[in-house]
């Protein structure tokens, strides 16, 4: 937990006035002043982690050491970084050259509300990157700043181990949530740039510890978590048994089956830590279900056991790497089409880089939902269904009998995960599921939710243990928002689609709105799900009574 | 003293100055009226033009529009084509509306902390940087097109048209053409902000404050000519008849006050392709917003997609074969 800092006194810190008055007038000038502060940081990679994929410059470093151990060139590899990536991107290249500091997007950073640290506004963040990009690649930057005083006229600077250090501290403090790029009148995309920043630091080896060992494991064992194929089964297993505790029912899985009709990936998280576990639960409930009544044959695979990619926050390079397991995965086994569970940045990838990296996919079907006969054609071409979308028709149909009074306890609200939000447009296909399955459900506030909604905190490989103070000021918005609908409606249960929000989440609650928690959106749906053959079941999925059998 | 705001407001006055010494003291009619206007012109243009080829130059490897809406999926779930497209008519649709009407910017929020008494932060509506923004450019479009009027004879319909509506409210002689107060006002409006307004005052750099600064000058020495110094229009538009016919001809009545004008204007013109001002083309090619939401239909296809190295099943499958057989997971290969 954020050991130093009591909710209160975290609130105590936030001041939307930046700049005292005995700082430099110029931001420019603060660049050497940045302390990269406990709380506030991710540990450095080990360098094992870094060697599995081969990615540069891999060594023992610490953030607060004055030494960094880079390159020696580090200057020239990064110039040349950027080169090639304003030629290969043309966002970057546009991103880099039109903003013209509006403010519009200051105050919609999450950080930048929790800690009212001014380097936290989008704009800031990227004028981190932008100021070296004039100074090193406009033409104007290259006669200013010959001139005395003439770099200070453009906002240049020049690509200083400070500004560096700097560069490298608030890029991992931005969770790449795209909620600025709502409302940038250019669509100017922070993520983006956090995307670029991130995957130049990756160059001369300056990755943080929780991403790199993720992406080291689900390399070399499949997942994030490093869970071998036999624990995998393990783990899964023990949820079966819990299930068949509470319903009576075997829900076994399949793995690895050849000639499935379905592959289904879902975050490994799931599999690992509640109260994503129950949402894990779910998906087998549901399976099962399917398996029974309409004979659909769906696959889990230890090899493609992650959906999420912490790739993606490493480099595009080594997203499509952990990617590609998915397709290989899927060709290997002959499947109709993919499955993909409750994720958000692993919806992103799918949904709009997957089939670009990795396809084309010509070796499956066009997604079909056998049962309903619902084609998905919004997902022809990369063959890959989102599971609210898949679940979604089969309500719409009728063919799940659901019993709604299994979550009479729940009084939901639902969050919208930042990639399924505004990377995918996925906001009514989940409402309608939880809204089947639960009774009560209320919305938190307009400028919180949908396009806007407002990011955990914890997102993009920012959840750690280390940066707790972060992570806790960067999910004030939501937990504000949250508590308001706790107190107007009574809100208990923060639904969500995402498996670092089940994680993050859940800190947040604990932290600022403890008499709310977390459910995936899946849980609610094993609850209440009917299988065939069931006893009459007493507890939900989290082993605790359900409504009205405690009094009974 | 703020000198990111103090050298570009300098800046402006000396070039102005420098316009109108030159002209009045030192005779350079031809350098101010005719010179200078040519190059600045020609630097806009080749600018415009290398700075928008050098955009399209670069590849769009990926389509990752913003998504600000539901998305299509279900037939019976209601998509929002306009912030969510999936068609190429969705996209024009939400450009246009970009372009034309700010959308995104339309939707700006405050965000206000209220400590203590409730802990509450909320979010209000903030129209006017919107407003301040839409009066701006439209004010400033209708300002240049009416100086379309200098450079045409016989003066087109429709800029007849647009003058016709810009003085419509009659006031004064000569009329008052409400888009150039208005073009002031919103400049000093913007300006404001970035002065007072805390978090845009931290973000501004010299480079926002100069273009602002410009076009105030420019504004208010173009409203001090129609309205208060009464120049000698008839000269000016044989010098600007002059420029758009290739036949470049100093007329004897024109005074400084016009020069300073012609010269600012020349500035902002020049400074255009090099500075934030090029949003005006980056609108257009910006990927977050002009791409279709529908790379799950569509493959989008990466100009320079290369192969990298994997970690493949066969891989896999030999470091934990033995694991897997004895926890009965399925195997290619048996041993």
């Amino acid at each position: 937990m954020a050991d130093e800092l009591t909710p209160d006194e975290a609130l105590d810190k936030i001041d939307y006035r930046p700049r005292s008055s005995s700082e430099p007038r110029n931001w420019l000038d603060t660049t050497k002043s940045v302390q990269i502060r406990p709380g506030m940081y991710c540990y450095a990679a080990k360098p094992e982690s870094v060697e599995t994929l081969g990615l540069p410059n891999a060594r023992a470093w610490n953030p607060t050491d004055e030494d960094w151990k880079l390159p020696e060139n580090w200057q020239e590899i990064l110039h040349n970084g950027i080169k090639e990536r304003l030629e290969r991107f043309r966002t970057f290249k546009i991103f880099m050259d039109v903003c013209v500091r509006c403010g519009a997007c200051a105050d919609k950073c999450h950080f930048f509300l929790g800690t009212g640290d001014p380097k936290n506004m989008p704009v800031l963040r990227a004028e981190l990157l932008r100021s070296i990009y004039r100074n090193d690649f406009t033409l104007a930057g290259k006669i200013l700043k010959k001139l005395p005083g003439g770099q200070r006229l453009l906002g240049a600077r020049d690509l200083t181990l400070d500004a560096l250090k700097e560069m490298w501290y608030y890029f991992f403090q931005c969770t790449e949530c795209r909620r600025c790029s709502v409302f940038c009148p250019y669509g100017i995309d922070t993520a983006e740039i956090t995307i670029m920043g991130r995957e130049l630091l990756n160059l001369i080896g300056l990755n943080i510890d929780w991403i790199a060992t993720p992406v080291s494991n689900c390399y070399q064992t499949g997942n994030h978590l490093g869970i071998q194929p036999h624990a995998f089964k393990d783990m899964l297993d023990f949820f079966v048994e819990d299930i068949e505790e509470i319903t009576g029912v075997n829900c076994a899985p399949q793995y690895q089956k050849k000639g499935a009709d379905i592959l289904f990936v879902t975050p490994s998280g799931d599999v690992f830590a509640d109260p994503g576990t129950y949402t894990c639960q779910g998906y087998l409930i549901l399976f099962k279900y399917l398996k029974e009544k309409y004979g659909l044959d769906v696959t889990w695979s230890t090899y493609a056991s992650e959906g999420g990619n912490f790739g993606f926050f490493t480099s595009h390079e080594t997203m499509k790497r952990l990617n590609a397991k998915m397709y290989a995965e899927a060709r290997r086994l002959g499947v109709k089409w993919i499955l993909g569970g409750e994720c958000g940045h692993m919806w992103r990838v799918i949904h709009q880089y997957m089939d670009t990296m990795n396809g084309p996919a010509d070796f499956m079907e066009v997604p079909v939902n056998p049962i309903t006969g619902t084609r998905f054609d919004n997902a022809a071409s990369t063959k890959m269904v989102h599971i609210t979308e898949f679940t979604a028709d089969l309500i719409k149909h009728g063919k799940l009998e659901l019993d709604k009074s299994r979550n009479a306890n729940r009084i939901m609200t639902f969050h919208d995960s930042c990639n399924p939000a505004r990377g995918m447009g996925l906001l009514e296909e989940p409402r309608y599921v939880i809204k089947a399955c639960v009774d009560q459900f209320y919305e938190m506030p307009p400028n919180t939710i949908r396009e806007q909604t407002f990011c955990c905190g914890s997102g993009a490989g920012l959840n750690a243990g280390e940066n707790m103070e972060l992570r806790m000021a960067g999910a004030l918005p939501r937990a504000n928002a949250l508590k308001y609908v706790h107190e107007k409606f009574g809100v208990n249960t923060l639904g969500t689609i995402c498996a670092i929000d089940r994680a993050a989440l859940s800190t947040l609650c604990e932290y600022w709105v403890p008499e709310c928690e977390v459910a995936g959106v899946h849980e609610l749906v094993g609850n209440a799900l009917i299988l065939p053959g069931e006893k009459e079941r007493t507890e939900d999925l989290r082993m605790e009574p359900l409504p009205g059998v405690e009094e009974e | 003293m703020n000198q990111r705001y103090l050298i570009p407001l300098t800046a402006v006055f000396l070039l102005f100055l420098l316009a109108y010494t030159g002209v009045e003291g030192l005779g350079l009619q031809v350098v101010f009226g005719v010179l200078i206007p040519y190059l600045a012109v020609a630097a806009f243009l080749i600018g415009f033009v290398i700075k928008v080829k050098g955009w399209a130059a670069s590849a769009v490897p990926f389509r990752i529009p913003t998504t600000c809406g539901q998305q299509k999926s279900l037939p019976w779930i209601k998509q929002n084509t306009i912030d969510n497209p999936n068609t190429s008519a969705g996209v024009f649709v939400r450009m246009l509306l970009e372009i034309f009407a700010f959308r995104s910017l339309f939707r700006n929020t405050k965000a206000a902390f209220n400590r203590h008494a409730s802990n509450r932060l909320s979010y209000s509506w903030e129209i006017f940087l919107w407003v301040g923004a839409l009066a701006f450019h439209y004010a400033f479009l209708v300002v240049l097109l009416r100086h379309l009027r200098f450079f045409t004879a016989p003066v087109p319909g429709c800029i007849q048209l647009i003058e016709y509506l810009d003085g419509i409210v009659q006031v004064g002689l000569p009329g008052l053409f409400i888009s150039g107060p208005v073009l002031l006002l919103a400049a000093l409006f913007l300006l404001s902000r970035r002065v007072l307004d805390a978090k845009v005052s931290y973000i501004s750099q010299a480079a926002d404050y100069f273009p602002l600064f410009l076009i105030i000058g420019i504004a208010i020495t173009g409203i001090a000519m129609r309205y208060f110094t009464k120049v000698d229009i008839i000269g000016i538009k044989e010098l600007t008849m002059g420029l758009a016919t290739f036949h470049p001809h100093i007329p004897e009545e024109v005074g400084g006050l016009f020069y300073g004008h012609l010269f600012l204007v020349s500035i902002l013109f020049a400074y255009f392709p090099m500075s934030k001002l090029m949003h005006m083309g980056g609108i257009f090619l910006s990927p977050t917003r002009n791409m279709a939401n529908n790379t799950r239909a569509k493959r989008h296809v990466n100009p320079w997609n290369y192969d990298v190295p994997i970690h493949t099943y066969e891989q896999y499958e030999d470091h934990f074969r033995d694991k897997m057989i004895e926890a009965g997971l399925p195997v290619d290969k048996k041993e």
